[in-house]
């Protein structure tokens, strides 16, 4: 799986690090999105996919592999 | 593909809930949920917007960048006449992109998981004096005023750094800003009076910095990134916005987990520290207090589940109904702890999806699974008919809830 994260449409909501804080982050000055690990590994796919379908600004791309 | 019927609207707007139903949504809701994706639906001004009732039309109608929050178009559906905000900012709530997203990120980092959840144990605190001094209180007492308006008060009031000395106040003005029967003139006085108090603040961080939100927001201003009427106007929403809210959460919350004494055993009597998380998430969705759902504008034609809503007509996504449509939340009118809820719209959907839910999600947490806890014999001591629900309020909860212990 890979993970990416439109950073422009991120709207700081943070549900992202709520479902997967090992696989987002929030940058200190905005609370916008960052990717800690582009391809998490299988035990955190499930987490990845919660966060990317709650992401209020459709900002997380998915792709499986 | 059909065209927009121009057929007589369906229902009007709010509709009624169920005697003796104070936690479902109005059964016509369900009904239209039913018949079709969208109706045509009545307001108190004739106007007759699109009402959308499914999760997923909503989900997807409140990421389209083609609906409008702001309220001065034409054919926005206004819940109640307009306030006139004398020129003063509102805050961007009623803002669209890119002026919006400006904005928004000038207030984004204090409301980061990681700096919200250091607020934890201050929280934690607040939560425990305010059962202290309510245990010490004679019975019964109103939770609401006891207890559910005073935590996240003083929550917002640390955050954004505003003295909490004066919430007669603020609450009083917020109150008649989420209240549907207030006048226009009687709103703008009070939104004037809010933004003035924010002004004056502002002011006061910008002579005396200290190491809160307004003061952050007020540095901005001599640095030109920020005008001081846009400064006052998001402190004004997020001091409505912060607590209004969670105090119905609260206190809503609290009797529709009374009624459920099974769901609320879950949370005093069980181990599972994850108990108070899942807890939230399902009440937000079960009580969807933002009842008057999320309203909008369409800029351009948007083709949505067979229909056209047409440029300039109005869209209401009824969140309260949406959070229990079938299709998303299995058996979704039985309220079940033990659900995975975190789907839910009832923080809304899109850019302007709630900015302070990890702080209602914090204090919300802390009052959850620290209330019934400490207070395992809480019960209503009032008789349930005499209960007054805000079916009136911009946000839906009790009005007061005698309790006793
Ligand atoms: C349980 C409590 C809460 C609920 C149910 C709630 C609900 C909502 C909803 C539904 C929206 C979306 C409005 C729209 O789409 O037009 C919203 C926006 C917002 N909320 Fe909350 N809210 C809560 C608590 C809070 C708190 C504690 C704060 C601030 C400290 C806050 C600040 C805001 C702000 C600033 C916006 C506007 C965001 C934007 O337009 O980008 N809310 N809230």
């Amino acid at each position: 799986m890979k993970v990416t994260v439109d950073q422009e449409k991120c709207v700081s909501s943070g549900q992202c690090v709520m479902s997967a804080p090992d696989v987002f982050d929030q940058r200190e000055e905005d609370g916008v999105a960052v990717v800690l690990t582009a391809q998490p590994p299988a035990g955190q796919e499930e987490d990845v996919r919660t966060a990317a379908a709650v992401c209020p600004a459709l900002a997380i791309t998915v792709v499986e592999e | 593909m059909t065209t927009s019927p121009t057929t007589a609207p369906t229902a009007e707007f709010p509709l009624p809930r169920a005697a003796g139903c104070p936690f479902d949504p109005p059964p016509r809701l369900r009904e239209l949920q039913d018949e079709a994706p969208l109706a045509r639906v009545r307001l108190w001004d004739g106007s007759t917007p699109w009402l959308v009732t499914r999760y997923a039309d909503q989900r997807t109608l409140l990421a389209d960048p083609r609906l409008s929050s702001d309220v001065t178009r034409p054919g926005y559906p206004a819940a109640a006449p307009r306030r006139d905000t004398g020129g003063n900012s509102i805050g961007f709530i009623l803002m669209d992109d890119p002026e919006h997203a400006r904005l928004r990120r000038m207030v984004t980092a204090p409301f980061a998981i990681r700096r919200v959840e250091a607020m934890r144990p201050a929280v934690q605190r607040i939560v425990d004096e305010q059962i202290d001094a309510m245990l010490a209180g004679p019975q019964p007492a109103d939770l609401v005023e006891a207890f559910a308006l005073p935590v996240p008060s003083l929550v917002i009031c640390e955050l954004l750094g505003v003295p909490y000395a004066d919430h007669d106040f603020f609450q009083e003005n917020s109150r008649s800003l989420v209240r549907r029967t207030t006048s226009a003139q009687e709103r703008s006085a009070s939104f004037e009076a809010l933004h003035e108090y924010l002004d004056d603040l502002i002011s006061r961080k910008l002579a005396q910095p200290q190491d809160d939100l307004l003061s952050e927001l007020a540095a901005r201003v001599p640095r030109g990134e920020l005008s001081r009427g846009d400064a006052a106007g998001i402190g004004v929403l997020l001091l409505v916005a912060g607590h209004e809210t969670t105090a119905n959460m609260i206190a809503l919350g609290t009797l529709a987990l009374l009624d459920h004494p099974d769901q609320l055993a879950v949370l005093r009597d069980g181990d599972d520290p994850k108990a108070a998380a899942r807890a939230v998430e399902e009440l937000l969705r079960y009580l969807n207090i933002t009842h008057g759902g999320r309203r909008r504008v369409a800029l351009a034609d948007i083709e949505i589940a067979g229909q056209v809503i047409r440029a300039g007509e109005g869209v209401i996504m009824a969140n309260d109904i949406g959070n229990r449509d079938p299709e998303a939340f299995p058996d979704p009118d039985r309220l079940d702890l033990g659900r995975d809820a975190r789907r839910h719209v009832a923080f809304g959907f899109g850019v302007h999806q709630c900015l302070g839910q990890p702080l209602a999600r914090l204090e919300l947490q802390v009052v959850y699974g620290t209330l019934y806890r400490r207070v395992p014999t809480l019960r209503v001591a009032a008789d349930r008919d005499s209960l007054r629900f805000k079916h009136d309020g911009v946000i839906y909860g009790v009005y007061e809830l005698p309790v006793s212990w």
